[in-house]
Order: structure tokens, then C-alpha cells, then sequence
């Protein structure tokens, strides 16, 4: 075939195998970044009338235009460009750019919503055809309990995605390109001959017998969208450009179809270097050339959105749609996959400017090659826009394929997905625990009674003899919410596009998580280390403070006696999870990431015994509290590199700040420093550091200046953000957050 | 050598986990307390008092700082810093023989202006054990380093001839204070100084800050500085060039 023409043959051309592609194919790059091409002419102008939109979006109050007479698909809207002349990738979610769909099919309420808080209406059409469906929240909220309705409610459980899609499912988008879509329809169908062909015929097997119909369905339409935009993507790539522009219509199809918390791309910025080295060999592309092709494919990432609710942006502040790229990491035989395309994506912060998607991940392993190392920390210090993931601690669990989706979720692509879904509030379970199963802040009975933890001091054997019980009760509460929510997820809006990108046997996670770690583990250290008076409300009897005299560990500092208290509450977190069957047998994990919900936990939840007051911010994902990390940056990264990976297995996510002259006096001292750090931190097998060098007083200035800073980038808990985009209240956040700053 | 660590404690003020500017590479840096000096500029009055601070033993330092290994990389290390490391030359000397047991690198961050000619054979075993020297060199005449710091200029060069007969990697650093030593030929001056020595192998020019002031509030001493403005960037980058290529 034409197509494969001077690749190595193998195990792929027979099987859907993109690793084994990519292993065969793929060249490994040692050198450095001197080799890069700058923005062309083109490209340059194409960006700054991309400037433009996104500049008009955040003046028209960060949504540019709603199109409410279609409901997003693959089908449904015509054609639409930045610059059809002079685009060379091609492909819009709607017609127009930045203009966003209606995705009623995870709920309808929070798309109407969504259209009256930027001042439109959802059309009667919409509303007519949508009169007749069942969403996939009309099904949740068939099936919830009281229980867990009242624990959503308090806050005891945040972020449950039973309005919109749960996303964090990654399509091996390169499979479009390297096959072809009727050699995926091929596969598919035979799979699912074989599957018809089972016994016995159960439910299950009848549902992946639908499931499979579905994803052939949803091939031929992704066919059919690409042929509107005058593309035949039936057959494989041929070149660079092909190879883009395939992969990133199966990326299009999906985020056409579903509107998930998180889209991530996965890892292709290897695989497309397959096809830029056998152009660059045959004198198809210059580097130039292929600098514009990738930086093309970026503005349309950077071009994706999804329409959300005010009360969403609270939680996922900046508009994020998590566009996961992971990039570099080590091979199994050795080789690493940096590649010269590792290069390019990660310039692609230089040729357009920083910002905060696509979410650039970069797989870090001590052998990387030290020009890559010394590249990728240079492109941190200049924009604060990537973050880091430990490889050497993931490739043994997931091998050398796996991507991250959202922030921290590793998963061998095209082999496995996730059942994704909130945070338990660790500090609440605490608050409530004391409290007889009653919320604090709403005086409402939510778990089981119980009466309130009598005696005058909390002692630290009888609290935890209660969180026990409690712990029980919302874990097994949580895994029955997110049972329901994916059994209506399959059931009412099920991912037809990415998982036809998918083998047909996956393995599943469900991805349960936990926010307020450092404050539940501050204040356990404070019961156990100090004297802890609890303060009653006299009209209700609840415990509402706390009066905390004498000194106790504060985790962040490297004092195991703090730090092993963390920990020991993730595993048993975990453990009482597991308790609990979860659908589809799928594999129960925990992350520690909050992305900016860490904010909203704070408001929702009472004084806590550790000294923080009600309504306080939480520390993100696994970071210790503000300023309560008094030993120095390396003594906060050891303490949250005792947090085992094996018990958070969908990630840890730390932030890391630090203002430039603690780092180094020049850029070359910042660079080899930063890498000593991201060695040191992730040899204790520690697993994601997001990295910002900068100061305080440029985010203050940018808070009120927003003008001055347009693409100002900042890493939060497991993203990056346009700073202007977060609110008042979530900017003051990030900005009291600990700055290591000792010179 | 009789291992001391066991006995020998150290009065320590603070420690810093990431030290990315005191000495090469990241480094761990014990900050001791108790300090002879009275530098018009100090940046830590709450340093001085020699009775303050916790007393660690070596061994306690050790476990702590064998934390950050990982992080040490081939550069990377230990600096002991203050106060005034060399009023504690025991503990230092005890601390860096173990840390080289472990093939831990060693920097001395010092005035080096405490110390008596009886502490000599001392101070020889200490730099034996040091990797790098750095000296914060303050002034470069005897009347201002006497009257700016309290202390002797005569002792600083002494000590740096024993740096050098001892063959320790030497780093010259001065803190540039406006009106005080920020014209050419100070730093001219400075340099000059620092060049004597064979074993000189950077020259740092440090800007003065205003940072500490909340310190001297704090502890209800005047901060004889509160009137010199700060040293800016600028004037760095401006004297930067006057240090020889081979020494920045």
C-alpha cells in the first residue's frame, strides 16, 4: 500500500496495533532543540486573528456565540473555518469558530442554563426534539436515593457528572490515520459477528452487541463529516498533513459528539513524527513546513470549547477542556520516544505563544535524554504551561502506550477507559463524622445518626474510631452515585465516536477522588499532637469550631508524623471504596486532584481542627496547606512523595510555584536546578509536579492589569489556566498559595 | 579522625531544603545561629543571639539531610551557612566529615572573620572536609569593615591564606549596597582582593534587599540601613562585567 510506503512492516499491518507502529517506525531524537523553525508569515497572521476571537470571546464575557437551533454531532453543522483559504488543517465543532454547540444528551436543564447565562435561549426546536429523549440526567435522577441527593447537596460529594458527559475517555485518535476508518469499520465488524456468535446471549453481551453497532455507526458518520469538509478519510494518511488532519478529525468527532469533562488527545506527537521523518527524507516537507503544519493543528486545539454552566466554571475554572498531549517518556526496550515532534509540540509555545491548552504533559524519566530535559525545563520557566508525570513510575503498570487523560489519569491507549467522577470532601467526612452523620453548615441529617462525639477534647483513637464508621457510609454512598451515573452514561450517552477508537475488549477504571487531604491531615495531627477543645453551637449542639493550644506537625514539612497520616487516610479511603462492587466490574482507583474545586470545598465546609476557618480554601489536589510548608520546596515535595501511587492510582497531582531567583541566578542555573528537582522529586517515585517559575507580584499585577497580561499561563492542580480567565475569588486563591521564595 | 557526631551538637537557626543560590547546584542549607558580627546591611538579625536556636546533634542533621539526596544531582550538596558557621567549627568540622562519609559535596558560607589563631589547627581540619568555600568578603578596607561590621578585616584575609594553603575551591561574594560599595573602583577594589588567591573560582556580586526589615520590627532593633535605598538589577547587570569572564 501506497500509503505505508517505506515503513517497517509487522504485527500492525495485520491487527490494530499503533504501538507496535510506533515501535518499529519511530526515530529516536538525542539532539537538541537548535534544529526548531519559527512561526511562518502565515501561521502568524492565522494566530492573530485567532487573538482577535479569543480577546472578543473574553469581551463578550467568555462565550463568543451559542448555536441553539442544532444539537452537536457529527453531522450537524455545515462546514465551518478560521480561514478556509489558508488553513492547512481543516475542521470546526460548529460552523463557526469559537462558536459552541448545544449537548443536551447529558442533561437538559444545565443546557438551558448554560444558554441563559450568556443571554441566549435554547430554541423550541431543541426543546421539542429533546421533549421525547431521556437524558442521561433525566436517568441519574430517576435512580438517585435521598441519601445521595442530600449528600450532592451538602457537598460531602462535589463534581459528580450527572449533567453533562464524564469524558476522560482518550480515543486512540491515530488509528484514523494510520488505518484508515473502513479498515476500523473492517475490525469492528468482525468483532462483533464473533460477539453475535457468543453464548450465552446475556445482558452484557447484548449491550456490547448494541455498543459495537453503535461505534460502526458512528465510524461511517465520521467518514461522512470529514467528506464535508471535501475529505475521504477512508483510507490511511499518506503524508504529514494527511496524518494530522485524520487524527484530528477522529479527535473532531469526538468532541462533536460528547461534551466530557475532560478531552484528551493522548500521545501522538510520536506517532505523527513517523510520517514528518519519511517526508523530511523525501523532500515532501522542510522543517519549516512541518513546524506550520503542527502549529495549524494546535490552533484548532486551542479553538475547542464547550459550553458550560456558571456553577461548572466554579469547579473547572478557565474554560478548560483538558486537551491531555503527553509527550516524550522512556521506552520498554530502552529507546527513548522523545522524538524531534516532542520538540515541535512543545515549541509550539513559542511559535503561538503560551497557553493552556493543549495540556502539555511531559512523561518525565531519569534517562530522558539531557538535551530534551534541558528543553522542556526552559519552556516551563518561560511560560508556566506544562507539567510533569513520573514514567519511570507508569510505564512498568501501563507500558510504553499509555496517555494521561485530564490532569493524571494514565491509560494504555485504545485499551483502556475510565468511569470518571468527583471528589469526596476529606475535611467534611471529618466535620461530620464529629457531628453524628449531621452537615455542619446546613444543620441536615445526612449519613446515618449517631449522637455527637461527646467529651470536651477530641481525642485522636475515638475520632477515628468514627470516621471509620463514616467513611464506610460515604464511600459506599459514592460508589453507588457513580454506579448509576454510568450504568445512565452507557445507557443514554454512551461515547460512540471514542470508543469505536478503542479495542473491543477494554479494561475499565472507575476514577473515584478525594479533595481536602492536607486539612483532614493537618487536623488529625492537631488531635493526635496538640489539644483539641471542641466549641459547640449552643442552638444546634453541633461541633462548629475548635480551639487548638500547643504545637503539632503540619504536613509539607518532612515529618513523617504528619505525612504518614495522609497517607494512611488514602488507603483507607481506597479500602472502603472497594467495599462496594462497582459497575461493569470495573477497577476501583483514587486520585488527589481538585483542579480549582478546591476553592468551592473550601466554602462549603465549617472551621476544621488543623486552624483553618469555615469557608477557607482548600490546598489543590495533594499540595499542603498555603503556607504551612515552612521547611523549604523540597521538604513539600518529600512529604507528597510519600503519598502512594499504588493507592492513588489515578494520580497525584502537586503544584509547584516558585519565583525565579530561588531557582537560580540565570536561565542556565533555573534549567539545571528545575531538573535536579524533577529527578529528585520523581526518583522517591513520586507522580506529577505542576511546574510555575514566577512571582507573586506578576500575578497581583495581573489581576489588576488584566490588559498587560493576555496570555499570561499559570499551572493550577493538574492544568494550566489563562489567568485572566479564573475569577476574582479564584485568582486570590492562587495567588496566596505558597511561592517558595528563600534566596 | 575520633568521630564527634555523636557528642558535638550544633545550635541551628533554620534549614532550607532547596538552596538554588547558595553554592552550586541545589543544595540543603543549615542555617546556624549566632553570629560575632554586626553588619550594618545584615539580612538576619535573628541569627545573632548565640543562645537562641534549637540544638541538633550531628546525627539528627545527617537523617534530615539524606532526604534530599536525590535531589543533590553531581553538583548539588550541603552549604552550612548563618549566622556565623566558624563559631561553631566543631559542629561544622563533625557535620562535613560525615557528609563526605556519604559523598555529600560541602560548601562553607562564612564571613570568615571569627576565629582565633588558637582555633587554626581546627579550622585546618574543617576546610579538609570542605568542598567550596564562599566568603562573603563585605568590605575592603580595614576602617569600614571595622565600622560597617564590627569586625576585622585582617581576620578574612588571614582566613582566606588558609583557604588557599588548604586548596579549597574559594567563591568571593560581596553584598552591593548603594552609597557603600556600588561605585566601579569598590568593586574594583573587591575584586583586586579576591584575586590574590589562586584557589578563586567566582566572584558574586549580591543586591542588597530591604526584605529583613520586618525582622529588626520584629525584634525592636533599629535597622541601621532603613534609609539606603535598594540595590536594583540593573546596577548588577552594570558591575557584572567588571569580574573577569572566567570568574562570573
Amino acid at each position: 500500500m501506497d500509503a505505508w510506503k517505506g515503513f517497517v512492516g509487522g504485527a500492525w499491518e495485520n491487527e490494530i496495533n499503533v504501538r507496535d507502529f510506533i515501535q518499529k517506525n519511530y526515530t529516536p531524537y538525542t539532539g537538541d532543540g537548535s534544529f526548531l523553525a519559527g512561526p511562518t508569515d502565515r501561521t502568524k497572521e492565522l494566530m492573530g486573528k485567532l487573538t482577535h476571537l479569543f480577546d472578543l470571546e473574553q469581551q463578550f464575557g467568555g462565550v463568543l456565540d451559542i448555536d441553539t437551533q442544532h444539537v452537536t454531532s457529527l453531522l450537524n453543522y455545515k462546514p465551518g473555518y478560521l480561514d478556509k483559504d489558508r488553513e492547512l488543517i481543516v475542521g470546526l465543532q460548529t460552523d463557526r469558530p469559537l462558536r459552541r454547540g448545544v449537548n443536551p444528551f447529558g442533561g437538559l436543564n444545565m443546557t438551558r442554563k448554560a444558554c441563559q447565562a450568556y443571554g441566549y435561549e435554547l430554541s423550541e426546536k431543541v426543546e421539542e426534539e429533546f421533549l421525547y429523549r431521556t437524558t442521561h440526567n433525566d436517568g441519574v435522577f430517576r435512580v438517585y436515593s435521598d441519601e445521595i441527593r442530600k449528600a450532592r447537596h451538602v457537598g460531602i460529594i462535589t463534581g459528580l457528572p450527572d449533567a453533562y458527559g464524564r469524558g476522560r475517555i482518550i480515543g486512540d485518535y491515530r488509528r484514523v490515520a494510520l488505518y484508515g476508518v473502513d479498515r476500523l469499520i473492517e475490525e469492528k465488524t468482525k468483532d462483533k459477528a464473533e460477539l453475535a456468535a457468543s453464548q450465552p446471549m446475556d445482558a452484557e453481551t447484548i449491550r456490547r452487541l448494541e455498543e459495537l453497532y453503535q461505534q460502526i455507526n458512528f465510524l461511517g458518520k465520521l467518514k461522512d463529516m470529514a467528506l464535508l469538509y471535501g475529505i475521504d478519510i477512508s483510507k490511511p494518511a499518506t503524508n504529514s498533513r494527511e496524518a494530522i488532519q485524520w487524527l484530528y478529525f477522529g479527535y473532531l468527532g469526538a468532541i462533536k459528539e460528547q461534551n466530557g469533562a475532560a478531552m484528551s488527545l493522548g500521545r501522538t506527537s510520536t506517532f505523527l513524527d513517523i510520517y514528518f521523518e519519511r517526508d523530511l527524507a523525501n523532500g515532501v516537507y522542510t522543517e519549516s513546513e512541518l513546524q506550520e503544519l503542527l502549529d495549524d493543528f494546535v490552533m484548532k486545539l486551542r479553538m475547542a470549547r464547550h459550553l458550560r454552566t456558571p456553577e461548572y466554571n466554579e469547579l473547572f475554572a478557565g474554560d478548560p477542556m483538558w486537551i491531555t498531549e503527553s509527550v516524550g517518556g522512556m521506552g520498554e526496550d530502552g529507546r527513548t520516544l522523545v522524538t524531534k515532534n516532542s520538540f515541535r509540540i512543545l515549541n509550539t509555545l513559542y511559535t503561538l505563544g503560551p497557553s493552556a491548552e493543549p495540556n502539555l504533559t511531559v512523561l518525565w524519566s531519569k534517562d530522558l535524554p539531557q538535551n530534551f530535559k534541558n528543553f522542556a525545563t526552559k519552556v516551563s520557566c518561560d511560560t508556566d504551561a506544562i507539567q510533569y508525570e513520573n514514567d519511570d513510575l507508569m510505564r512498568p503498570i501501563y507500558g510504553d502506550d499509555y496517555g494521561i487523560a485530564c490532569c493524571v489519569s494514565a491509560m494504555r491507549l485504545g485499551k483502556d477507559m475510565q468511569f470518571f467522577g468527583a471528589r469526596a470532601n476529606l475535611a467534611k467526612l471529618l466535620l461530620m463524622s464529629l457531628n453524628g452523620g449531621r452537615d455542619e453548615r446546613y444543620n441536615m441529617q445526612v449519613g446515618p445518626e449517631m449522637p455527637v462525639y461527646e467529651g470536651e477534647y477530641l481525642e485522636y483513637d475515638k475520632v477515628c474510631e468514627r470516621m471509620a464508621f463514616y467513611r464506610d457510609w460515604l464511600a459506599k454512598t459514592y460508589v453507588t452515585a457513580m454506579n448509576m451515573i454510568h450504568y445512565m452514561h452507557d445507557k443514554y450517552a454512551y461515547e460512540k465516536t471514542q470508543m469505536a477508537l478503542h479495542d473491543t475488549n477494554v479494561h475499565r477504571y472507575m476514577a473515584f477522588g478525594v479533595a481536602g487531604l492536607s486539612v483532614l491531615a493537618d487536623s488529625l495531627s492537631a488531635i493526635k499532637y496538640a489539644k483539641v477543645k471542641a466549641i459547640r453551637a449552643p442552638e444546634t449542639g453541633l461541633i462548629k469550631d475548635f480551639e487548638t493550644t500547643g504545637e503539632f506537625p503540619c504536613y509539607g514539612n518532612d515529618d513523617d508524623r504528619v505525612d504518614l497520616l495522609a497517607k494512611e487516610q488514602t488507603e483507607l479511603f481506597l479500602a472502603a471504596l472497594k467495599k462496594t462492587p462497582t459497575y461493569r466490574n470495573a477497577e476501583h482507583t483514587l486520585s488527589i486532584l481538585t483542579i480549582t474545586s478546591n476553592v468551592m470545598y473550601g466554602k462549603k465546609t465549617g472551621n476544621t481542627p488543623d486552624g483553618r476557618r469555615a469557608g477557607e480554601p482548600f490546598a489543590p489536589g495533594a499540595n499542603p496547606m498555603h503556607g504551612r510548608d515552612r521547611s523549604g520546596a523540597l521538604a513539600s515535595l518529600n512529604s507528597v512523595a510519600k503519598l502512594s501511587y499504588k493507592t492513588c492510582k489515578d494520580g497525584i497531582s502537586n503544584t509547584f510555584s516558585i519565583i525565579p531567583q530561588a531557582l537560580g541566578h540565570n536561565e542556565s542555573e533555573r534549567c539545571a536546578n528545575l531538573i535536579h528537582i524533577l529527578d529528585g522529586y520523581f526518583a522517591q517515585m513520586a507522580h506529577h509536579l505542576n511546574v510555575n517559575v514566577l512571582n507573586r507580584e506578576t500575578l497581583i499585577d495581573a489581576m489588576n492589569h488584566p490588559e498587560k497580561y493576555p496570555t499570561l499561563t499559570i499551572r493550577v492542580s493538574g492544568y494550566a489556566v489563562t489567568f485572566n480567565k479564573l475569577t476574582l475569588e479564584q485568582k486570590k486563591e492562587v495567588i496566596s498559595r505558597t511561592f517558595h521564595e528563600a534566596v | 579522625m575520633k568521630d564527634l557526631s555523636a557528642e558535638v551538637k550544633g545550635r541551628i537557626h533554620s534549614f532550607q531544603s532547596l538552596g538554588a543560590v547558595d553554592g552550586p547546584g541545589l543544595r540543603f542549607v543549615v542555617f546556624l545561629q549566632g553570629c560575632p558580627l554586626r553588619c550594618m546591611y545584615c539580612h538576619n538579625p535573628d541569627t545573632w543571639d548565640p543562645a537562641a536556636g534549637t540544638e541538633y546533634t550531628v546525627d539528627e542533621v545527617v537523617a534530615k539531610i539524606l532526604r534530599y539526596r536525590p535531589y543533590f544531582g553531581e553538583d548539588g550538596g550541603v552549604t552550612v551557612s548563618g549566622g556565623e558557621a566558624l563559631l561553631q567549627m566543631r559542629f561544622v568540622t563533625a557535620l562535613f566529615t560525615r557528609l563526605h562519609g556519604e559523598g555529600i559535596n560541602t560548601c562553607l558560607d562564612t564571613s570568615g572573620a571569627a576565629f582565633t589563631d588558637a582555633q587554626i589547627p581546627l579550622l585546618e581540619q574543617l576546610l579538609s572536609v570542605t568542598d567550596l568555600v564562599i566568603c562573603d568578603i563585605k568590605f575592603t578596607n580595614e576602617e569600614d569593615y571595622l565600622s560597617h561590621t564590627k569586625g576585622s578585616l585582617h581576620r578574612v584575609l588571614s582566613f582566606l591564606s588558609l583557604t588557599q594553603a588548604s586548596c579549597v575551591p574559594l567563591w568571593v561574594r560581596q553584598v552591593i549596597v548603594p552609597g557603600f560599595t556600588d561605585s566601579e573602583s569598590d568593586v574594583r577594589a573587591m575584586i583586586a582582593l579576591a584575586q590574590r588567591y589562586d584557589n578563586l573560582r567566582k566572584i558574586e556580586l549580591l543586591p542588597f534587599r530591604k526584605l529583613c526589615i520586618t525582622k529588626y520590627e520584629a525584634l525592636g532593633i533599629p535597622f541601621p540601613c532603613a534609609g539606603v535605598e535598594e540595590c536594583d538589577e540593573a546596577t548588577i547587570a552594570s558591575l557584572t562585567p567588571l569580574i573577569p569572564e572566567a570568574l562570573r
